[in-house]
């Protein structure tokens, strides 16, 4: 097994590309999860957490851009992420638990793919551009076109994940966040929500939703987004989101949940907070 | 810890040659350095690339565990878990489910709570690991180990090591956390028996004992 640690970009781009089938560590919580004699199989390890350019939070533009290696204690903990990301932040204290965050990352979230991934409807629903650094240079993805299928992404030979780009999301927005598993921490997903919306002139002006750990990949939920933008914001309209949401997903019966759960707590989740939205209660 | 990390790796900057940072490519050159030295890693021929490392084969890997470098030789899929408990015969640290769902293998790394089974142990060179025994005292129990003892903060004892250096991490980072806070700070550690109130009680304790206030008994 070969194991590096670079410690620029170039370097680890020229490992790659002399190895393409090298493991890449973004803080090793999938990768050791398996047993150690797992780990016998792999050709190598190539570890990112060393590589400054992948580990930063900053603004870039209208963009608040994360490295793909920043481990989540540190986008809960970043006064940017709180302030205009709030539901980046509430993933991120909700992921695993204080361990895990000390250490898991948004790229390591993105490359392994997972439907049950709790970042991911996050990324989706504030429309997060993907920057993939390969010996080519670098090329931007919108993170919907990225993850492509059960742990499948658009990730090419050679390529890496540097960091997202997140755009300054509309004024006065609001965003939701939620996770329901067994316990609060330390759980996989069941269903897991993400929410952007806003009211106008009392109608619903902007309407993005996104839930992980009912498909095969995160999903928007593109027909309830449309069904609900232009309604006039009232109470009612919570239902219906909440019903055509169950109606949008194709959860499976698995080990954590069943399939009639996920669509019962889906719609639940997602009628919560529509109401909330719609009584601008902030959660 | 990220912080301090990376604060190390910066002020090392770009130095020439192979730095210790370079611990996995480094460990990589050192292997070959001792095929052609000492028959450590047997039936490996050296190759072409230095860091390339077989299968079973061992790297050379200095760790400072609570204050000490240790010398070590290990395998690269080796977890740090694994290392403490069955290379060094540190036994504090406990192994629970051995795939980050526990806590019970829970260190320090540069003073901040990991699973030191999901962490291999070539990763954990250059940092400041500290394990339970390194809270000791001398013979005395640390202001934690203390703070359990006397909140009887558990009952068959199996996950207190681990809740313990949470605790302790907490601590350094928030000398005097909310209860919130604290259940936050111990939400990776699971207790099967149900102590958690006393592990809350305790990280008071605990805390008021390292602020110096508690009268230690």
């Amino acid at each position: 097994m070969k194991a590096f640690a670079p410690r620029s970009l170039d370097e680890a781009m020229v490992r790659l590309t002399e190895d393409p089938d090298l493991r890449l560590l973004a803080g090793c919580t999938d990768l050791m999860v398996g047993e150690p004699e797992d780990r016998l199989g792999l050709p190598g390890v190539l570890d990112l957490r060393g590589l400054s350019e992948l580990r930063r939070i900053e603004w870039h533009d209208d963009a608040l851009e994360i490295g793909a290696v920043t481990p989540f204690s540190q986008i809960r903990d970043s006064p940017e992420v709180q302030k205009s990301f709030p539901a980046l932040a509430e993933a991120a204290s909700k992921i695993g638990g204080w361990q895990i965050q000390n250490r898991a990352s948004l790229g390591g979230n993105m490359a392994n793919a997972s439907p049950a991934g709790d970042s991911l409807p996050v990324l989706l629903v504030l429309e997060a551009q993907v920057v993939l650094v390969g010996p080519e240079g670098t090329r931007t993805v919108p993170y919907r076109e990225f993850h492509l299928g059960y742990r499948q992404t658009a990730l090419g030979p050679g390529e890496i994940i540097g960091w997202v780009r997140l755009p300054k999301p509309p004024e006065n927005a609001m965003q939701f966040f939620r996770k329901v598993g067994a316990r609060e921490a330390q759980a996989i997903s069941k269903v897991v929500v993400a929410l952007l919306a806003d009211v106008s002139d009392g109608r619903v002006s902007e309407y993005r939703l996104a839930a992980g750990s009912v498909a095969e990949v995160p999903l928007r939920l593109t027909e309830v987004e449309k069904a609900m933008v232009g309604r006039a914001a009232k109470a009612e309209i919570a239902n219906l989101a909440g019903h055509l949401a169950a109606q949008a997903v194709r959860p499976i019966d698995d080990v954590r949940s069943t399939a009639e759960y996920r669509r019962f707590a889906l719609e639940q989740v997602v009628r919560r907070m529509t109401l909330q939205l719609v009584r601008r209660v902030p959660e | 810890m990220e912080d301090n990390h990376r604060k190390k790796q910066q002020q090392k900057g770009p130095e020439s040659g192979v730095t210790r940072r370079h611990f996995l490519t480094g460990a990589g050159i050192g292997a070959a350095g001792l095929v052609a030295g000492a028959p450590v890693a047997t039936g490996a021929a050296p190759t072409e690339s230095a860091a390339i490392i077989e299968v079973g084969e061992m790297v050379p890997l200095t760790l400072r565990i609570n204050g000490h470098p240790r010398l070590l030789l290990v395998e690269p899929r080796w977890s740090l878990a694994y290392v403490l408990r069955e290379k060094l015969v540190m036994t504090g640290t406990k192994l629970g489910c051995d795939r980050g769902e526990c806590g019970a293998c829970t260190v320090l790394v540069d003073g901040v709570p990991r699973y030191s089974c999901m962490t291999l142990a070539l990763e954990a060179e250059e940092t400041e690991i500290t394990t339970l025994e390194g809270l000791l005292e001398g013979e005395d129990l640390g202001d934690v180990q203390q703070a359990f003892k006397e909140h009887d903060a558990f009952q068959c004892g199996y996950c207190t090591p681990g809740q313990v250096m949470s605790v302790e991490g907490l601590l350094r980072s928030n000398p005097d956390p909310s209860l919130d806070e604290i259940r936050l700070g111990v939400s990776g550690n699971l207790c099967r028996c149900g102590a958690y109130p006393n592990i809350f009680k305790a990280t008071r304790r605990a805390a008021e004992l390292k602020r110096g206030k508690g009268d230690r008994s």
